[in-house]
């Protein structure tokens, strides 16, 4: 069926074709319905598309996504098949974003709250100042990873680049690979049952079997950089 | 910001879309650098044939009679063909001494490139409407570069627009700033180097081109541009044979880059890419930090 604008109306299991509409007509029919299943196809790297959903919408993208999909979400599921721009689920507040690919720069920057998944890897400053949402990578991240991240949990099944948690506040970090380097007051922790349990619930969340979260290591914050200290003053 | 795309074709039978695809890129870009826009076109050319293209920068050049000037000038026949406000000049003489003589000569244009198979042409103003003017649909050859210019580090002008070039079949664009480039153009200069902008990309495209003539390879010219080059930059540097693609290690500017069985792509985002035939279906990968990605038809 073609899709206009003139003939979709915010229903459930309505498919929207971006070959057809609109970048902005898309957002608009989300914003309109509280609720509802849509598949949005022909995407081709287009810029915020599914943003400032907040409704029980099931949304599913069909390819590669452009930046800041899925931004400032709240309580809607979003699934991308396929690849992510820069700022993916930037500043997410509630509900699900799930991508089946990778995420470039600054994915899940800024999250409050909620669920990101990325199945693939995702590159530079993932978790960037994070306030509360879990991310789940289960390939690896790029460096500056977590910088200044505040609260929420950042779960790396592969590899951290550089710097990882850079002048970090109380965000918790879980890496099962290697760690290229550690940031600025940023340091390993015991892993203890809290955050095994805590780590099982994250990965069951993130359909993630088979792995054994005795695999990770925990790291966090020294709380040497909190405060201003003279004494640190080389370190800012 | 700038738009940057980049297009090496494995398969020879695309060579007569070279220039459409290319376009299909840049017009996805136009508001990554809406001042102006310059593309590269590598193919063709014969053996001991310098190309050499420029551009007038305002007012008319009568480039017939400065095509016999310059015969005269390098003891050599030289024919010329002009496509709007470009001129190509073709000469079996000294592509070098025919570079150094039109920019001291002929004030009133911009000299662009020199080679035996690289064709550069720019313009300022809405992109799409510059590939509209200077056909670039039509362009056939086996690899492209091409650029969106947001201006920053210098004015908007046809001379600031990318690519860059000053080396033979070599050039180079970039989405991103440079904070050393007074102090190596003025390193540069003293080694002979010569500059027709206050633009940061053009001292890259120098530095490049004289560590290529100091006899290292386009990797090993890249590798030292990253002790070297102070600043953020993502670029994509043409040579006759392919092209490369390097981000510094910051990596602040994007880079998306495709491969298929035809052919291997990047550029500042997807969305450039998506028009290629089987893009959906390509190997797609963000480039590393400070990690070059280079394709060539050499090996």
């Amino acid at each position: 069926m073609v899709q206009s604008a003139a003939t979709v109306r915010p229903s459930r299991n309505s498919v929207l074709d971006l070959a057809e509409i609109s970048l902005r007509e898309v957002n608009q029919l989300l914003h309109d319905t509280r609720d509802g299943d849509f598949l949005i196809r022909n995407p081709r790297g287009a810029h915020a598309l599914a943003c400032g959903l907040d409704g029980d919408l099931n949304v599913t993208i069909e390819g590669h996504v452009g930046y800041y999909c899925a931004g400032m979400n709240k309580q809607a599921h979003v699934k991308v098949i396929g690849n992510a721009g820069t700022g993916l689920a930037e500043n997410m507040m509630s509900g699900i974003v799930h991508v089946t690919g990778d995420a470039s720069q600054s994915a899940g920057a800024t999250g409050c709250g909620g669920l990101l998944v990325i199945d693939g890897n995702a590159s530079a400053r993932c978790g960037i100042a994070l306030r509360g949402l879990d991310i789940v990578v289960k390939g690896s991240v790029g460096h500056m990873s977590a910088f200044m991240a505040q609260a929420g949990r950042l779960v790396v099944l592969g590899d951290a680049g550089d710097g990882l948690g850079d002048s970090l506040y109380e965000a918790q970090l879980f890496v099962r690979g290697k760690v290229k380097s550690l940031g600025a007051d940023c340091v390993e922790k015991e892993l203890r049952e809290e955050h095994r349990a805590a780590l099982r619930t994250l990965l069951e969340a993130a359909g993630v079997r088979g792995v054994d979260v005795a695999e990770f290591k925990r790291y966090g914050s020294a709380r040497q950089l909190y405060h201003f200290h003279v004494d640190n003053a080389g370190q800012y | 910001m700038c738009g940057i795309v980049g297009l090496f074709l494995k398969n020879d039978r695309l060579q007569g879309d070279l220039g459409r695809l290319t376009s299909l890129m840049l017009r996805e870009l136009c508001d990554r650098g809406p001042d102006s826009a310059g593309f590269a076109v590598y193919g063709g050319g014969t053996p001991g044939v310098t190309k050499i293209c420029a551009v007038r920068r305002d007012g008319a050049v009568a480039w017939a009679e400065v095509a016999r000037e310059l015969a005269q000038a390098i003891d050599a026949a030289v024919e010329v063909e002009e496509i709007e406000d470009h001129a190509i000049f073709r000469t079996r003489g000294a592509g070098d001494v025919a570079r150094k003589w039109l920019i001291d000569n002929v004030p009133a244009a911009y000299i662009l490139s020199q080679g035996q198979s690289i064709e550069i042409f720019k313009g300022v103003g809405d992109p799409a409407a510059i590939v509209d003017r200077l056909a670039l649909e039509k362009r056939t050859g086996t690899h492209a570069i091409g650029h969106t210019r947001m201006a920053t580090e210098s004015a908007v002008t046809i001379a600031g627009s990318h690519p860059f070039s000053t080396g033979d079949d070599t050039c180079l664009v970039h989405n991103g700033s440079l904070s050393n480039h007074n102090r190596l153009r003025e390193q540069l200069v003293r080694h002979g180097e010569r500059f027709q902008t206050e633009n940061d990309t053009e001292v890259a495209a120098a530095y490049l081109a004289s560590r290529v003539r100091a006899g290292d390879s386009l990797q090993a010219s890249l590798q030292h541009g990253l002790k070297d080059l102070d600043g953020f930059y993502t670029f994509v540097v043409g040579t006759r044979d392919g092209f490369a693609v390097i981000r510094d290690p910051i990596a602040c500017k994007p880079a998306v880059i495709a491969e298929t069985d035809d052919w291997a792509a990047m550029a500042s985002e997807y969305r450039a890419i998506a028009p290629l035939p089987g893009a959906e279906h390509a190997k797609l990968w963000e480039p590393a930090p400070a990690t070059v990605y280079a394709w060539s038809r050499a090996a």
